[in-house]
């Protein structure tokens, strides 16, 4: 027996503020009009033996107030990274987000509207993405961008692919120093289509990529040459018009990952040859929010051949029929997934749009000045933390001899102790030290990934390297 | 009258002026200064930026009043009805943005110490088993960041079950419905399948005999939403997933659709063995103007080992992320997923409860049904396929009459609604319906506005007999009228970025 008999149907009273039409007058009037007795009517055709015959086992439903207090008291258990300075970076940074952004994001009309299918009544979200893609094409130097894919590893996913669709290829060369999420990212969405992934070798002593080990590995088979700056462990790979050449010579499609942030003091890759360029988005105005929800960057030149292989939405400026005003729509949907089907080029339908809103703000408060001061800023409180934690006795940092932006290796080799100790100790004292990549990078020892950028006061790195020196010196006693 | 603001708001880089600062940082300590000097002298010449980007100048006071007058341009669900069909627009409650905007959600990182997120492992292992009660599934994977991203999972489990047979080399077809949402074949492919499409029967459900036919030893799997893009529930759904589980096929479910079902019946119960769910619909948290949602997957206890690492586990005493699971099909993202959107959900359903979910299913459907009811009655848009049978979520309805005798398409209808400060149905879709206007009200609506949207459309059809060119030239009230769609997508016309708008005006 169902439980939604008709006289329990009766008596419920479950009016929610959530459901308008929730109140038992109103149901009964739609029902009247429908030619039905009880709601259930309109799930007759649902099998008998498939109807769910208990209520679903989930907590009874609690007024906002007492939501707000249990989650609350949940959240209570976490550490913020504002009350425990966080030295940890990895593919998500800490930055400050400016007030002006938070607001703009939670103006209900760009944040509770849809996927712009109607543009003529969706100007605003149509424009503000147009102004991202135009952004975004201004500090990467590329002529056009989509409006946004789900996050740094899936767009370097995506990449290969559709290199290896513009080359008919199917091998792609990235770096041994590379996230390993990413990595696997690039595993997953290459295995199905057959698509082969090689790394190429770092030197030990600076970290760059081993060109002679490119060299080898190169061949007429190579769809992409993947290469990332600054990389996953920090330093600036300097050696690009070098690979950049490489790739070129084989006709293979050159890409190349970034930390947007850097794009201030570091050569857009356009000015070395970049073909695809791809990147977190996270840093510009989007908060940490452990992990997610992030921003994939994706651009590329101005080829038609490739613009017609790009994934997901690109937004385009076209004018009324009249050709009276300027307005903007989404272009070349016949790429995509609700056009093409099963022949489009990738199947990303929502998208994080409203993260590159945010994108799009915070580079317009930026501007040209203070994109290139917050790459300086990053770039000084980076310096000065490895010089500081350096002096301290028995720490190794960085560990390569090349130029470094925002993230830094440090080894613990000659202290003594394992990054697991320090780290516990730096914990007890209210601070989260690196990333621990003994795992992902045994060769390099007690090593971890440590992290400053603009939200690093320089008493924050001091009490980071007292904290060091403290725990290190501690145990010799 | 409705009458949407029409700023004539420049292109942000035609705004501002040299100089301007929208925002300032905080200055380098002077000591670190001191030590470090010139950080410009930090990067080699050779790979250091020459010139700047050409990014606008403006104060924070003209950025502000850039992106308000532009939001002023933008119809949303918290200004009325939104009937996209498949889309599931509802309203977006307010006090979970709040949540989500709390600096134990915004300001952790992904990688801290567990004992320093014991809060947000909670809520995500929570949820998780929250929404395997919901689907009937045996364990959820968070990850997705959206409804295809979940389908490029599900899709992928699917391919390694079948490697894990041994049967992978041979089981290279995915079986979709003509009436399916376009990203289930998007995904099969993208997974490396090959897609075959079984035609829908005169009910507009998937036709038995063809699926009969369909299916073979080659079969990886079928894609199903139910109930299907019609509304309609697939009441055979018994004798589909027999035919598909006898021919060694997985079924996924498109869980875009779920809104109708929910505390009814579960796909998992339904014989499902992957299904997904959309975040960003069923559970009410914002589209974003595209995004960000969330797309988490559930599956059997047999997949189970297959979801991608890292997932949310409790030892009694800690919640922690578990990376041990060797026959994972690796990661498809960074990170754990959309917890900003998945904390989100976990508000709503703590806000509603069994009894507001199952609520929320029955008012979709009964909004539906009314809103079917009272456009048929109209008498100028037909219902094709099934009928007398009730809908669920939505139902498609096309306007082949009126195009038959006045030349006004479904798009003709879909821009005067506009012009009535409503937003348009999903318009030619599904496929399998001519001149297609796919309507789902969701329960967020209350009667009086499903009756205005009724108003609009009783008017749109006797506009179209009376005053046709007032629904032909649609829209007027809107922030431009109809746009040249074709011109965009044109490679001697289009314009995707300022940059290339500069080069074409320049070399013109």
């Amino acid at each position: 027996m169902l439980r939604n008999s008709v006289g329990e149907m009766m008596a419920k009273s479950f009016v929610h503020p959530y459901i308008p039409n929730s109140i038992p007058k109103i149901k009964k009037d739609m029902m009247k009009q429908i030619g039905i007795q009880n709601i259930e009517e309109l799930y007759a055709d649902v099998p008998r033996k498939f109807r769910l015959k208990k209520k679903l086992n989930l907590p009874n439903f609690m007024s906002e107030h007492e939501v707000k207090r249990f989650i609350e008291t949940l959240l209570s258990k976490n550490v913020t990274s504002q009350e425990m300075p966080t030295f940890l970076g990895a593919g998500c940074w800490p930055h400050y987000v400016p007030a002006v952004v938070e607001e703009i994001i939670q103006r209900t009309e760009l944040l509770t509207s849809y996927t712009p299918y109607q543009p003529e009544i969706s100007q605003g979200m149509l424009q503000v993405l147009f102004e991202y893609q135009s952004m975004i094409c201004e500090i990467t130097g590329m002529e056009v961008a989509n409006s946004s894919m789900y996050d740094w590893a899936s767009a370097l996913g995506e990449a290969v692919r559709m290199a290896a669709r513009l080359t008919k290829r199917t091998e792609a060369l990235i770096p041994t120093i590379i996230h390993p999420e990413r990595a696997k990212t690039l595993q997953t969405y290459s295995d199905p289509v057959g698509i082969h992934i090689h790394s190429v070798d770092y030197d030990s002593e600076t970290g760059q990529l081993d060109i002679e080990d490119l060299k080898t590995k190169i061949s007429k088979n190579t769809a992409a040459v993947y290469i990332e700056n600054p990389t996953y462990l920090g330093f600036v790979e300097a050696q690009v018009k070098e690979i950049a050449e490489e790739a070129k010579d084989h006709e293979s499609k050159f890409i190349v990952g970034v930390d947007p942030t850097s794009l201030g003091v570091l050569k857009p890759p356009s000015e070395y040859g970049a073909d695809i360029v791809i990147g977190e988005g996270q840093p510009l105005g989007i908060p940490m929010n452990y992990g997610g929800p992030f921003l994939g960057i994706f651009a590329c030149r101005d080829d038609m051949r490739m613009i017609r292989q790009m994934p997901g939405s690109i937004v385009g400026m076209t004018t009324t029929m009249d050709e009276t005003k300027r307005g903007f729509c989404n272009a070349l949907q016949t790429r995509q997934q609700h056009i093409r089907r099963e022949k489009a080029t990738s199947n990303i339908c929502t998208n994080e749009a409203l993260c590159a809103v945010a994108a799009a703000v915070y580079l317009a408060s930026l501007g040209p000045k203070g994109l290139k001061e917050l790459g300086e800023t990053i770039i000084s409180k980076t310096q000065y933390a490895m010089r500081l934690l350096s002096e301290i006795r028995g720490i190794k940092t960085p560990v390569f001899k090349s130029p470094h932006f925002k993230e830094f290796t440090v080894n613990f080799d000659d202290t003594g102790k394992t990054i697991k100790e320090i780290h516990e100790k730096l914990l007890q004292r209210r601070i989260h030290g690196g990333k621990k990549i003994v795992e992902e990078f045994p060769e390099l020892g007690e090593t971890a990934l440590y992290c400053t950028t603009e939200v690093h006061s320089k008493d924050d790195i001091d009490f980071l390297s007292n904290a060091l020196e403290k725990i290190i010196g501690e145990d010799e006693s | 009258m409705f009458k949407q603001a029409r700023w004539k708001e420049p292109v942000i880089f035609e705004l501002g002026h040299l100089g301007r600062r929208g925002h300032i940082l905080p200055p380098v300590e002077k000591e670190i200064q001191q030590v470090v000097g010139d950080p410009k002298n930090q990067i080699p010449e050779k790979i250091r930026r020459q010139t700047s980007p050409r990014l606008p100048e403006l104060s924070e006071v003209e950025v502000m009043r850039h992106y308000i007058r532009l939001s002023q341009m933008n119809y949303c669900v918290d200004l009325g009805l939104y009937p996209l069909g498949s889309c599931t627009m509802k309203y977006n409650p307010k006090i979970n943005e709040k949540i989500a905007k709390l600096p134990q959600v915004t300001s952790i990182h992904p990688y801290q110490d567990r004992k320093t997120v014991q809060g947000i492992l909670e809520i995500l292992y929570k949820l998780s088993h929250w929404l395997a009660e919901i689907t009937g599934t045996y364990e959820v994977n968070l990850q997705p960041a959206a409804g295809a991203h979940g389908e490029f999972l599900g899709a992928l489990i699917m391919r390694t079950h079948h490697k894990f047979n041994n049967e992978d080399k041979i089981r290279t077809e995915l079986i979709v419905p003509d009436s399916a949402h376009g990203t289930n074949p998007a995904s099969g492919t993208m997974a490396g399948f090959n897609v075959v499409v079984v035609p829908s029967d005169e009910d507009g459900c998937v036709d038995l005999r063809a699926l009969k036919d369909a299916v073979s030893e080659r079969t990886a799997g079928l894609m199903l939403t139910n109930p299907n893009t019609l509304g309609i529930f697939e009441k055979n759904i018994e004798d589909i997933t027999e035919i598909v589980h006898d021919a060694g096929g997985l079924l996924y479910y498109d869980g875009a659709n779920l809104n109708a079902i929910l505390g009814k019946v579960r796909p998992g119960d339904m014989g499902f063995d992957i299904v997904h769910m959309n975040i960003h619909k069923t559970f009410g948290t914002p589209h974003g103007g595209g995004g960000p949602g969330a797309g988490p997957v559930g599956v059997s206890e047999e997949l189970a080992k297959f979801l991608p690492v890292p997932t949310v586990a409790f030892d009694g005493e800690w919640y922690y992320l578990d990376y041990n699971k060797p026959y994972s099909i690796g990661n498809i993202r960074g990170f754990y997923g959309n917890v900003g959107v998945l904390v989100k959900a976990f508000t709503y359903i703590l806000s509603l409860g069994a009894e507001g979910l199952e609520e929320i299913a029955e008012i979709s459907v009964l909004n539906t049904n009314y809103l079917m009811k009272k456009l048929e009655e109209i008498g100028s848009y037909e219902l094709p396929y099934a009928k007398g049978r009730p809908r669920k979520h939505e139902c498609v309805f096309s306007a082949k009459k009126l195009n038959k005798e006045k030349r006004i398409r479904a798009l003709h209808i879909s821009k005067r609604i506009l012009d009535n400060g409503l937003h348009s149905p999903t318009t030619y879709f599904p496929l399998i319906v001519e001149e297609a206007l796919m309507i789902e009200p969701t329960e967020s609506f209350e009667r009086e506005e499903l009756d205005r949207f009724v108003g609009v459309m009783k008017k749109i059809a006797e506009e179209a007999n009376e005053n046709p060119n007032e629904v032909l030239q649609a829209p007027k009230n809107t922030a431009v009228n109809r746009l040249d769609e074709a011109k965009a997508s044109h490679p001697k016309t289009m314009v995707l970025s300022w940059k290339m708008h500069l080069k074409k005006t320049t070399s013109s």
